[in-house]
């Protein structure tokens, strides 16, 4: 019972942060290229439920969720979308580039596949200074038709490195859908394991499974039986980029997002609360709490100083 | 090409067993330095410049790796931001284009985007090829893109004295440097006693004559054919300043524009193509910043604007050499040089020296 109240916890947690930036996306305030990590918070709450505080973790231009899972600062991540002094990057890099050293969370990058060669050589410089830490590279299924993916992959295998790959395989590349991006039939797990991944799949909206899963891969991963990937299926609730659903251009079937949208995380793991016997007015208080939190995160965001742009040339060489 | 490559002697050094030096100094130095490339444990081990290295260091530290220069270049990003100093090397520099997403979009950026909080030590050795058939895709010198990219640092070493410092230095910087060694230095010699210090401070600029008649900039090879260029000019009372571009990166171009000043007139040698080069970087600004003491419009030599062809018999218009110095030097100064004198220039036109019986 408490092991799902920790999920509803953190997974709600992400759910609530990522609609109250939507809400307030239309303020103007928050200037930067967003892409909200609704709908696919249960393997980012999952797959760190896995790790410890000293692994680490890429990810890519969806990162809020896996930033937050990690223990990111959320004040930090709010006052960076504001473009602050306070935000994780100074206002240098926006939602797309998320750092928190202190929870091990590297850093996510904009370039699709683009962090996943990082995440890789991260690994080897654990496993060449024999590091009990391993990385977790986070991307998308986009990412697998990147050549990067391939070639990190592959030197992973090769130097038996201590790295999970999750790919979060929301079927849509912006508007793009599997179709016309990968032949008919490609699973994404049997290609990892043809290049010498550990791979696995899992329903990745089912916060338990993909814990489960990426617990056993981690465990192997940390004894140095070599890389392995976890494919997490999972749906984007709203458009690729910004606040707003989009459903009304019609890129994908109604009856497959009403299908998703069943299946939400936030949803089932409330419904299995509630049939276990928890009371609804102690998911009420876990609510109110959060949203205190974040309320107090925007309220920090709004009140850090706008960076000086005096220093702009600051940081250009270490 | 004796005024580029000595006679053999057991008391020179040659630009590869430098570059080979500072190496093994830097693994030495830097218990956490890492360093890779494809061939470089080969038993060619890149013309011999990563000799011994595996063998002194492991293959833990020191190793080949997949034909994947994007990731590789990438997995070099990761590590060295985790800690690792780490230094990679491509046999030509066309190879390593395919990894210009790592090296733009992450390298350059990463200290400037994460506000300081993390760095890049990381170097990367890309060789330049020339002549025998290199053609279209094996002999670009591409210094400019990378100069152009901020948070970048861009070194492209021309001489034997002090190559193994500069790369010294490179490795040893925690940001990320792109070395850029042409071919045709690799067999150069100096006297070993000549050789500066590997913790030499780095000098961006190196004057390496004095003259009151004309400023020569030049960089990578172009300095040698400057220098051979200088000592002709010079047994014809024209005496040339020949000024030295290491780094790509302008603090210290004032050693330029004093130099100009004296002469009033600069010519630029680009071992690269002409359009929207280093040279014209030179041109434009040593014009804004020494305007009035020009005599002279200011020249560019440099390569033509279409790809190295390969064949033999195409290549002889595709270089510029000391002759074309020469003729620059003299047609700015209104004079007419008298011929005689055979100047020191390679022949064949598409090798450096005998020594090198090709393919690479």
């Amino acid at each position: 019972m408490n092991k799902l109240l920790a999920y509803y916890h953190d997974v709600l947690r992400i759910r609530l942060i990522e609609e109250a930036i939507a809400t307030r996306y239309s303020d103007q305030q928050m200037r930067c290229p967003t892409h909200l990590s609704i709908g696919q918070e249960a393997a980012a709450v999952g797959v760190s439920r896995s790790l410890r505080v000293t692994d680490n973790v890429y990810s890519s231009h969806r990162a809020h969720a896996h930033y937050l899972a990690k223990g990111g600062s959320l004040k930090a991540l709010i006052a960076e979308l504001y473009g602050k002094q306070d935000g994780c990057t100074g206002g240098r890099g926006g939602s797309m580039h998320l750092t928190d050293l202190d929870a091990g969370f590297i850093a996510s990058t904009a370039i699709v596949g683009n962090s996943i060669p990082l995440a890789v050589g991260n690994a080897l410089h654990q496993q060449v200074q024999r590091l009990d830490h391993i990385t977790v590279t986070y991307f998308g299924d986009g990412a697998t038709e990147e050549g990067s993916f391939y070639e990190a992959a592959n030197f992973a295998a090769l130097k038996q490195l201590p790295v999970l790959f999750v790919c979060e395989n929301n079927r849509f590349s912006v508007y793009s859908p599997m179709t016309v991006r990968q032949p008919s039939g490609r699973s994404i797990v049997e290609l990892s394991r043809a290049i010498g991944l550990r791979a696995e799949e899992v329903d990745g909206n089912d916060v338990e499974a993909v814990h489960k899963a990426s617990e056993t891969l981690v465990d192997k991963v940390r004894k140095g039986e070599g890389p392995a990937l976890l494919e997490c299926h999972t749906y984007r609730h709203r458009e690729h980029c910004g606040p707003n659903f989009d459903d009304q251009l019609g890129y994908r079937a109604p009856e497959e997002v009403e299908q998703w949208m069943q299946r939400d995380p936030v949803t089932q793991l409330h419904n299995k609360l509630v049939s276990a016997g928890v009371d609804e007015s102690r998911l009420v208080l876990l609510k109110q709490q959060i949203e205190d939190e974040i309320y107090e995160a925007f309220a920090f965001a709004k009140a850090s100083s706008t960076p000086n742009p005096d220093y702009n040339d600051r940081y250009l060489y270490a | 090409m004796t005024g580029t490559y000595m006679p053999e002697s057991p008391n020179n050094t040659t630009f590869r067993e430098q570059l080979n030096l500072a190496q093994h100094a830097a693994m030495e130095a830097d218990k956490s330095m890492l360093s890779f490339g494809l061939g470089i444990s080969d038993p060619k081990a890149i013309f011999g410049t990563t000799a011994n290295l595996a063998e002194s260091f492991g293959s833990h530290r020191v190793f080949d790796m997949p034909t994947s220069e994007n990731a590789m270049t990438g997995i070099g990003i990761g590590a060295a931001i985790a800690g690792s100093r780490v230094l990679m090397t491509h046999q030509r520099m066309d190879f390593f284009l395919l990894a210009m997403d790592q090296l733009v979009n992450n390298a350059a950026k990463w200290h400037y985007m994460f506000n300081g909080q993390m760095k890049v030590p990381l170097t990367i050795r890309l060789i330049v090829g020339r002549g025998w058939g290199q053609g279209p895709t094996h002999a670009q010198n591409l210094q400019s893109w990378f100069a152009h990219v901020p948070g970048l640092k861009v070194v492209v070493p021309s001489k034997t004295d002090a190559v193994a410092s500069q790369l010294y230095s490179a490795i040893m910087d925690d940001n990320p440097v792109i070395f850029i060694e042409h071919r045709w230095l690799h067999e150069q010699q100096c006297g070993s006693t000549s050789v500066l210090p590997l913790q030499s401070p780095h000098e961006s600029v190196r004057v390496h004559r004095q003259g009151a008649d004309c400023t020569i900039v030049a960089n990578s090879f172009m300095v040698l054919e400057a220098l051979i260029a200088a000592d002709f000019l010079q047994h014809r009372g024209i005496n040339v300043e020949v000024v030295e571009t290491v780094s790509l990166e302008q603090s210290e171009w004032q050693k330029i524009y004093d130099s100009v000043e004296k002469t009033g007139r600069l010519l630029v040698c680009d071992s690269a193509h002409g359009h929207f080069s280093v040279a014209s970087e030179v041109v434009s600004s040593v014009t804004e910043q020494c305007f009035k003491a020009l005599t002279e419009a200011p020249r560019r030599l440099c390569l033509p604007p279409y790809p190295e062809p390969t064949s033999y018999y195409l290549t002889k218009p595709f270089y510029r050499n000391a002759n074309d110095i020469v003729a620059a030097v003299a047609e700015m100064m209104g004079v007419k040089v008298a011929g005689g004198i055979e100047l020191d220039v390679s022949t064949p036109h598409d090798v450096p020296g005998n020594w090198f019986k090709g393919p690479f």
